[in-house]
């Protein structure tokens, strides 16, 4: 069977050394069923070798590719064209918002990676305590003794879409936050809700659950949040009463 | 930035080999500049399939790779447990022609000093419940997972503690020569701000793998490296928890990793001229579906998460890519009287990056007369977070 083929085109996000943005067109060929980082990988490849992008797994372990498209945080990769346009449609390509751009849409990690390392996230865990307790269990063995990565890929698309990391720069972000939550989780370590418990940490996420909407990688920070704010509270006041270790 | 006085060597490429060997010269005292024409492990080594090879894949067909990636295997594990799902591989039996398979690869795996433990049917279903019901006999083998742009940033990072200098989204367009046929230094884009410098070096190390031959070619030379890519397909549920490998030679589609919530099959090989674009062709992805089903049926009832290609440097340029090494080879450009001061580092496999760093580093070493000794199998890398530490 022929693949069907869409004509589509893409309206990407240029910016250079301290230049204003703006947006250049390039019109292709493509299979609905591929990615959206196909395509732009393509308009490199055949179209202007001058585009920045980042990128690297192309099967949505590693984040480097999120971007937002056509308005929406998305992890490119993993983004099937289908899902985002129509043939004949557009595709309108932007670097993540709340980052520093350093040329067309790739954006400096430095500060996230900072926030992500603040906050402990051991990257392997054991399976059981890999997956949310809200979850359904894992459909494969019983894991004994079996880790696995965490479902945080470190992408970003979180922070970019989040509505307090666009109104302060000091705020650590839903991904750190979150990490700092599964860390606490598996580990009961008081000073990861120490860190937490600051306005730029805990008390500057407004509850918009943006996060949790575009998170690619089922981690819910703003489930999380909620969930370390319980705990931050609860220790403040089993603390009055004098205990110094988390309930068990 | 780079320490004043030591040698300055310049690694072009920032895949697994470039940042393990930015590791390695800045540990013997080097002062080391990486150039990458894109993001860190964004050609070959971000899209691998992030197998952490124990080398049984490759112990009746290619000894040398196996043993290699059974060393390097043991030593990742040590140093780079912070990217590494380590819950070890099956080999499994299907059909007659596996069975038949196994003496040799039981024999193979003894020769190579591979660990394996044969396991009954019974044992490997209880392992892996996903696994197909028809499994005739298993062995089990320390296959591990990694995550590829975490290993190459935990590399990266411990070399930029050294001091090392990691200049991505710069791209290299030329060789700079003294007039007596030596390197000493590179014309070189920042894509950033779209402008050309000149990047001096005493010596250069050309890391980029399926683009090495491209690489020396700018300045006249040949490195006979075969692009040979290969799809992968991503399903998004985690049916099993460790590698499960098709017991029998190495072959496409035959095997399937867990990763985070995933699992991953590959792969396919062929050859390319140019690795620069690969289309992901959809009759290869659907053979790897077939053959995911094969070893786990439950995979059909999976939606496909991604699709990808990623291009191997295979050493050679045989008729057959299948037969080709999975070794590694450093060439020295100054035998024969060619270019002095230019080094080509290609081949090999994700898994024998850090061995691939150690051997050019002493070439390097040898060429500029340094006596220092590799240290990089010792302690465990820096977090792959620092990497972005200012």
């Amino acid at each position: 069977m022929k693949p069907t083929t869409w004509t589509i085109t893409l309206s990407i996000s240029r910016q250079s050394g301290g230049a204003p943005r703006h947006f250049q067109e390039f019109t292709l060929e493509v299979n609905p069923d591929e990615y959206v980082l196909d395509a732009v990988e393509r308009v490199w490849a055949f179209h202007d070798r001058s585009l920045n992008y980042r990128h690297a797994c192309h099967h949505s372990t590693c984040g480097a590719c999120g971007m937002v498209v056509n308005g929406v945080e998305k992890l490119t990769c993993i983004t099937p064209i289908r899902e985002v346009t129509r043939d004949r449609g557009t595709l309108r390509i932007e670097p993540l918002r709340n980052f520093p751009v350093q040329s067309d849409l790739v954006v400096d990690m430095s500060a996230f990676y900072q926030n992500m390392e603040a906050s402990k996230l051991n990257s392997v865990s054991p399976v059981e305590k890999a997956d949310l307790p809200i979850d359904h269990p894992t459909p494969a063995a019983p894991a004994v003794d079996a880790e696995r990565l965490v479902d945080c890929i470190e992408c970003g698309l979180c922070v970019s879409v989040c509505p307090a990391a666009a109104t302060s720069d000091s705020y650590v972000g839903p991904a750190a936050l979150a990490g700092a939550h599964q860390q606490f989780q598996a580990t009961g370590e008081i000073s990861l809700l120490d860190w937490a418990d600051h306005q730029d940490g805990l008390w500057r996420c407004h509850s918009a659950y943006e996060c949790t909407a575009v998170c690619p990688s089922n981690v819910n920070p703003a489930w999380r949040i909620m969930n370390l704010r319980r705990h931050v509270v609860s220790q403040r006041i089993r603390s009055l009463f004098g205990a110094k270790e988390p309930r068990p | 930035m780079p320490k004043q006085h030591s040698p300055h060597a310049v690694i072009i490429g920032a895949g697994f080999t470039g940042c393990a060997l930015a590791y390695d010269l800045a540990q013997r005292g080097f002062a080391v500049t990486v150039l990458e024409r894109g993001e860190i492990a964004s050609g070959t080594s971000g899209r691998t399939h992030g197998l952490l090879h124990s080398g049984a894949r490759y112990c009746t067909e290619d000894q040398e790779a196996a043993r290699e990636c059974i060393q390097e295997n043991r030593i990742l594990r040590k140093i780079a447990a912070q990217c590494i799902e380590f819950n070890g591989g099956l080999f499994v039996a299907l059909d007659d022609s596996d069975l038949s398979y196994a003496p040799k690869f039981a024999a193979g795996a003894q020769a190579c000093d591979i660990e394996i433990e044969e396991l009954t049917t019974a044992q490997a279903l209880q392992l892996e419940p996903n696994l197909n019901p028809q499994v005739r006999m298993a062995y089990r083998v320390p296959d591990g997972a990694f995550d590829p742009l975490r290993l190459a940033l935990a590399f990266a990072a411990s070399a930029r503690q050294l001091g090392a200098e990691f200049k991505p989204y710069h791209e290299v367009t030329g060789f700079i020569l003294d007039g007596q046929g030596a390197v000493t230094g590179l014309n070189v884009t920042d894509r950033h701000a779209r402008q050309a410098y000149q990047q001096p070096a005493d010596i250069v190390i050309n890391a980029t793998g399926a683009w090495a031959g491209h690489l020396a070619a700018m300045i006249g030379l040949t490195v006979p490296v075969t692009p040979a890519p290969g799809v992968m397909v991503a399903y998004n549920r985690r049916l099993i928890q460790r590698v499960i490998n098709r017991l029998n030679a190495p072959g496409d589609g035959d095997i399937l990793i867990p990763q985070r919530r995933m699992v991953v099959i590959g792969t396919t090989s062929f050859k390319v001229q140019d690795a620069d674009y690969i289309p992901v062709f959809p009759e290869q992805v659907e053979e790897m579906h077939r053959k995911a089903m094969e070893l786990i049926p439950a995979v059909a009832q999976t939606a496909e998460r991604g699709a990808y290609m990623s291009a191997r440097p295979l050493i050679g340029t045989a008729e057959d890519e299948r037969s080709l090494t999975r070794t590694f080879k450093c060439y020295d450009h100054a035998q024969g009287g060619q270019v002095e001061r230019l080094v080509t580092i290609t081949g090999g496999k994700a898994t024998t990056c850090r061995a691939m760093a150690e051997k050019t580093a002493d070439l390097v070493c040898q060429k500029l007369g340094i006596s220092a000794a590799c240290q990089t199998a010792d302690q465990p890398l820096a977090s792959y977070r620092l990497y972005y530490s200012a």
